[in-house]
């Protein structure tokens, strides 16, 4: 019936399927059509707020607006010596000019990050100059206010900081810094805390992941054995934490761990301590509240993948004489690892970015580097910083979640063919 | 079956009682705090510690009366449901498209849509205060449903795609050589088929903006707090009776939204076994 009429339209054929290119190509803009609206849409509340995120990690144009003519003048110098009478000239015109419209504390604040101890000097000078120096003097002038202006250390913080770009910030983040020659190098010591809450962080989720991992798998196990009817009935017990509100789960976790809290209590009246434990505004209280939060995206890709072994494998390397033991590890266990490894990823990648958590019932050594991003954001402004944090944070994560998506992925073709 | 399998040798026995043993201690660390601090919201005492010294409802009446709860309960359901609107047109409008979309970039633009779940809140809530900050959207509500949106929409577009993945497209085109307009069939046709998938979409969107705290501790001035918000201030102040039957109210929220959820997938379910 086809065969007739393909021939007997023949020579409608071409135009056919010209017509049909067509007709697919419109469907295709339509469907692009559908999708934009979203698209703008996070490209205005998601995709635009990272991106300036990531912009503000390496703009510096504070100390170039405030101090124009000194980093005009600085241009040109090789950083070797002590800059000459010119760019002294001009820094006393610009400090004038600055203490005049009353911006000197942003150029102040910034250049204050790059070597302690600017803001003071940046201000005495403004305080004490009284007017523009002589032709020929002004060397002579802002040396005698401070004699910070005789170190050369003064005047590399200036332009190294002249912008409009800089790598400042996110070196910091990795605790490294330029030295007086520009070469790169390890942060002073008290500055050199970056790596540490990195390591912290990393600590913190690996600890919670690899809880969740013991925890998640019996339970995943006996939830994919146990008859669906039962199973669906035991899954409450892991959806209802689930849905139920991170700062409720985080509260619960307080009140039972608090040093007169329902665990504590409970042990003193049992005789088992004398003394309140300390199990909470600590490590320990970290690990177990995060680990409660995560278990169920640990619990659920593990499931998943654990109802489409078949269990006529079991059964077989029993038939074929494989103790249980030898069973489990050699036939079970391997065909589990996707889902330990997407439930260990998933879970990983949301511990990183964790802050509420840490932030209620952690101390202050268990802050992890959300915290950070935060305080500088929030109560120190320095902007800078926490988006070079923000942007390695981003960084890792997002490698991560690529590796997540080829992960799933996969495991979504071998269930396909396993079906 | 397996069950039967599994007891058949000594040694499985044992290992399904352990199993059995540690999944039990595990379903009590996961709900067992969530379930301990429900009585104390009924406690007459002002401490919270067992036993009780006695039943009362003054710190339900504590949160009814007092004009901060009210108000961040007020703001949460008015931002809940305002970006629970605005994530489904969105997120069902993008996965309708995306159904129909073939490309090479597919998976790329899909990864950009999912792509806020995955980014750390505090990045997304750094952004956003940088961003919205000079446009005089911080301290809005306006702001803050917008940036909730952003976070909901993409599990509207998981839970509606994955519904469209089932629907047979022969439907739109039986619908369509019966002469029924693009409109009507979807309309008539498709919207019935996937509002399962829409109503669980929702119960997410809102689930996740009536969650958020990051954002909210970022972007918003003291008109707008939450009730995750409010939660967070008494938290880190001192924990009062009060919250705890904050709690038990957001719990009640979760437990209802949990039901609705459990019960359109066993709807779906049963349709699915009754078409099979």
């Amino acid at each position: 019936m086809t065969a007739v009429l393909t021939s007997a339209d023949a020579p409608t054929e071409v135009p056919l399927k010209r017509r049909l290119k067509r007709a697919e190509r419109a469907r295709q803009v339509k469907a692009l059509a559908l999708v934009l609206p979203l698209l703008l849409f996070l490209l205005f509340t998601f995709a635009g707020p990272i991106a300036g995120m990531l912009w503000r990690a390496v703009d510096d144009r504070e100390v170039r607006q405030i101090l124009p003519q000194t980093i005009a003048v600085l241009a040109d110098w090789d950083g070797k010596d002590l800059p000459d009478e010119k760019a002294y000239a001009a820094l006393a015109g610009d400090i004038l000019a600055a203490r005049g419209s009353g911006t000197m504390a942003i150029a102040a604040k910034r250049l204050n990050y790059a070597l302690n101890g600017f803001r003071t000097i940046l201000t005495s000078t403004a305080r004490n100059l009284k007017a523009v120096p002589e032709p020929g003097t002004a060397k002579e002038t802002l040396g005698k206010i401070n004699p910070a202006w005789r170190e050369r250390a003064t005047w590399t913080t200036i332009k190294d900081a002249s912008g409009p770009l800089t790598g400042f910030y996110l070196l910091a983040a990795l605790d490294l810094t330029r030295n007086i020659d520009g070469a790169i190098v390890a942060a002073p010591p008290d500055q050199a805390i970056y790596r540490n809450i990195f390591t912290r962080t990393f600590i913190i989720s690996l600890s919670v992941t690899a809880l969740c991992l013991i925890l998640g798998f019996p339970v995943a196990y006996l939830l994919a054995t146990l008859p669906p009817g039962r199973s669906n009935l035991l899954m409450i017990f892991v959806l209802l934490p689930f849905w139920t509100s991170l700062l409720v789960r985080t509260c619960a976790w307080i009140v039972l761990l608090q040093s007169k809290g329902v665990v504590n209590d409970s042990l003193h009246w049992l005789g088992i301590i004398d003394e309140p434990l300390r199990l909470i505004y600590n490590r320990f209280g970290v690990c177990v509240a995060m680990t409660h939060v995560l278990l169920p995206f640990m619990i659920l890709p593990l499931y998943s993948s654990m109802k489409a072994i078949s269990p006529a494998y079991m059964r077989a390397a029993a038939s074929l004489g494989a103790p249980p033991v030898t069973a489990f590890l050699r036939i079970y266990l391997p065909q589990t690892l996707p889902g330990i490894g997407a439930g260990s990823l998933l879970v990983f990648i949301l511990a990183l970015g964790y802050y509420i958590t840490p932030a209620l019932v952690g101390g202050a050594a268990d802050q992890m580097i959300s915290y950070f991003i935060a305080l500088y954001t929030t109560e120190t402004a320095n902007w800078g910083l926490a988006s070079a944090l923000g942007t390695v944070l981003l960084l890792v994560t997002l490698l991560l979640a690529l590796l997540y998506g080829k992960l799933v992925q996969g495991q979504q073709v071998t269930g396909g063919m396993k079906n | 079956m397996s069950d039967n399998l599994s007891l058949r040798t000594p040694s499985q026995r044992i290992a399904w009682t352990s199993t059995i043993i540690v999944s039990t201690l595990v379903f009590v660390f996961l709900i067992a705090p969530i379930l301990a601090i429900m009585p104390l919201s009924f406690s007459s005492g002002s401490y919270l510690t067992y036993p009780l010294p006695g039943f009362s409802l003054r710190w339900y009446d504590d949160f009814i009366n007092s004009p901060r709860w009210m108000t961040a309960l007020k703001n949460s359901m008015i931002i809940g449901v305002a970006s629970t609107l605005l994530s489904m047109v969105l997120g069902t409008l993008a996965a309708l498209g995306l159904a129909q979309w073939k490309s090479r970039f597919k998976p790329l633009v899909l990864a950009f849509v999912l792509s806020p779940v995955v980014v750390p809140g505090v990045i997304t809530a750094v952004g956003l205060y940088f961003f919205f900050a000079p446009i005089g959207l911080t301290g809005s509500y306006l702001g803050l449903i917008l940036a909730h949106t952003a976070l909901a929409t993409p599990f509207v577009v998981i839970t509606v795609g994955a519904t469209l993945q089932s629907f047979d497209t022969n439907l739109t085109r039986a619908a369509a050589s019966l002469g029924a307009s693009p409109l009507y069939a979807f309309r008539r046709v498709i919207l019935p088929l996937i509002l399962p998938g829409l109503a669980s979409g929702a119960l997410f969107a809102f689930a996740t903006s009536f969650d958020e705290v990051v954002i909210v501790l970022f972007m918003v001035g003291p008109e707008q707090r939450t009730l995750p918000r409010e939660m967070f201030a008494g938290i880190r102040e001192n924990i009062s009776p009060t919250i705890t039957a904050a709690a038990v109210i957001l719990t009640t929220v979760s437990v209802i939204l949990l039901a609705t959820m459990e019960g359109l997938r066993r709807r779906n379910e049963r349709l699915k076994g009754g078409s099979a």
